[in-house]
């Protein structure tokens, strides 16, 4: 079972205890913006064989939403992160690239 | 090719089976072909079949990077319906069911085709209201589908449990002409078919760059050797993302495990298709007497093929309330398949942004009952470089425009 670690309170939540919500560090666009950038931020998904950012939600602990690296061709979590960060933290990267050398790095 | 017939049972019957031959051949990847098909699937063979059959497009390689058939059209639940409630969904999944009908005799090729009879139940006042409206839609659509009663459910299959605690069957959608069919012999049968048209079949071939020219497509680089093509079509499903990232697009999906599970082989007990989407899981009996389960898809990114546990758990919970009969069988095996989801649970057959590249795709967990109309489709979408009436509605642009074909909210289910 998927085993992640809230950044907030710590506890090392199974997934059942977790609710996912997607890719995160989207960009946001809203009113003003063109048609292509709304529909990319609205659908289009990198959906990554390999390295991932996701948002997911302690449903059933604290409740608060935090981020996860993780790798979606093996389940290898790389680490989670508290959500108040609009890219991933250095310390997140340097984790990622000592496992995977041939990432290709964020975005 | 040799035919299938009885006529060649008796004669090999004589001469010990020596004389069968290969189904398809096994040749190297030419320099250059008119349409690669990349995903040897059913519906990449089918969109392959299609070209070739209506369209007399024969110079076409289909590449596969594992083997044939190993991908979602080995691992699904092998079930057949057309029973949608959306216009553009009703055409082509019902399309797709009357060319099962006879797809044994198209093929030469016994796909086991068995429109045993389909039911979907309904277990709230909600889902019931929503299965008649369904079936008023099916009637301008002219798909056949009845709303029946629980007394009728209860007829046509004698284990279920019309008065469970939670969630009692109030009745449900009946379609009489849905079923299952064998899957693995849907992809054998097409790529015999396509063999026997002269394409070439590679697997163990997988598709590494996209080369394009100009805002064309030219070809593609592949663990075997490049090979150049005028037309593209990628129809690789759970890998759809991958590829499209070589072309140089993004897609709206998203790739989820979604896994099934066989139980071991029992007597008769169902010779029906019942599908619970209040309490996720539907259940049919395969010809061997193994029941075969499916459930819902977990609700993160992943490619592995492996899914999470406490789904399986669901899955058996809700078919024990709704069977309790079943509560004490052994479960075989258990798989799972990495299906594409779009947001509005509806499938891509679309041009992309890159030129004589099509994509087809989404079809998440219900690609295996689209597989002849969606190969339909898509070959004359190859072939003539627009969408047919068939798959106009479910261009890329949809996205953009908000013209959803919201499955997801007629459904309730992954389906």
């Amino acid at each position: 079972m998927l085993t992640l670690t809230c950044p907030y309170c710590g506890v090392a939540a199974e997934e059942t205890e977790l609710a996912p919500g997607g890719e995160a560090h989207l960009k946001r666009f809203g009113p003003g913006a063109s048609d292509e950038d709304f529909e990319g931020y609205l659908f289009a998904r990198k959906n990554p064989k390999g390295v991932h950012f996701e948002r997911w939600r302690h449903a059933y602990g604290c409740g608060k939403w935090f981020l996860a690296a993780r790798c979606t061709a093996t389940l290898e979590v790389f680490g989670t992160y508290p959500a108040q960060v609009s890219e991933p933290p250095p310390d997140i990267i340097a984790a990622i690239k000592a496992k995977r050398p041939d990432w290709k790095g964020y975005p | 090719m040799r035919r299938y017939s009885v006529f060649a049972v008796a004669r090999e019957a004589l001469r010990h089976h020596e004389g069968w031959g290969r189904a398809w051949a096994a040749p190297e990847p030419k320099k250059k072909y008119d349409v690669i098909v990349v995903g040897a699937g059913g519906h990449g063979l089918a969109t392959a079949y299609y070209l070739g059959r209506n369209f007399g497009i024969r110079n076409v390689a289909i590449l596969e990077k594992g083997w044939l058939g190993g991908g979602n059209t080995g691992r699904n639940t092998t079930i057949i319906r057309s029973n949608y409630l959306q216009d553009p969904s009703a055409a082509i999944y019902e399309k797709s069911r009357s060319l099962y009908e006879t797809l044994s005799q198209d093929l030469n090729m016994n796909v086991m085709f068995s429109p045993r009879g389909l039911l979907m139940l309904a277990q709230t006042e909600h889902e019931a209201r929503g299965y008649k409206r369904t079936v008023h839609a099916n009637a301008l659509q002219g798909v056949q589908t009845e709303y029946i009663d629980a007394a009728r459910v209860k007829q046509l299959v004698p284990i279920i449990n019309i008065a469970g605690p939670r969630y009692p069957v109030l009745g449900a959608l009946y379609q009489p002409r849905g079923g299952t069919a064998r899957h693995d012999a849907v992809a054998w049968g097409y790529a015999r078919a396509c063999s026997d048209m002269g394409m070439d079949i590679v697997q163990n071939c997988e598709v590494t760059a996209v080369r394009s020219a100009g805002g064309k497509v030219v070809g593609v680089e592949t663990t075997r050797g490049a090979i150049d093509c005028d037309k593209l079509a990628m129809v690789v499903a759970g890998n759809a993302s991958v590829l499209a990232e070589m072309a140089g697009f993004r897609l709206p999906i998203e790739s989820l495990a979604l896994q099934a599970l066989v139980s071991e082989p029992v007597k008769p007990v169902i010779d029906v298709v019942v599908m619970a989407n209040t309490v996720h899981g539907y259940i049919s009996q395969s010809d061997k007497g193994d029941l075969v389960i499916g459930g819902g898809t977990d609700g993160y990114n992943n490619y592995t093929q492996r899914g999470s546990w406490h789904h399986i758990e669901e899955t058996i919970r809700a078919l024990v309330e709704t069977f309790p009969i079943l509560s004490r069988l052994k479960m075989m095996r258990q798989w799972g398949g990495i299906v594409d989801m779009t947001g509005d649970r509806s499938p891509i057959l679309s041009t992309t942004p890159l030129g004589n590249c099509f994509v087809n795709c989404g079809w998440g967990t219900g690609g295996f009952k689209s597989i002849p109309g969606s190969g339909w489709a898509m070959a004359e979408l190859v072939a003539k470089g627009t969408p047919g009436p068939l798959a106009a509605e479910f261009g890329l642009n949809r996205f953009r425009e908000g013209r959803f074909i919201d499955e997801s909210v007629a459904a309730g289910v992954a389906h």
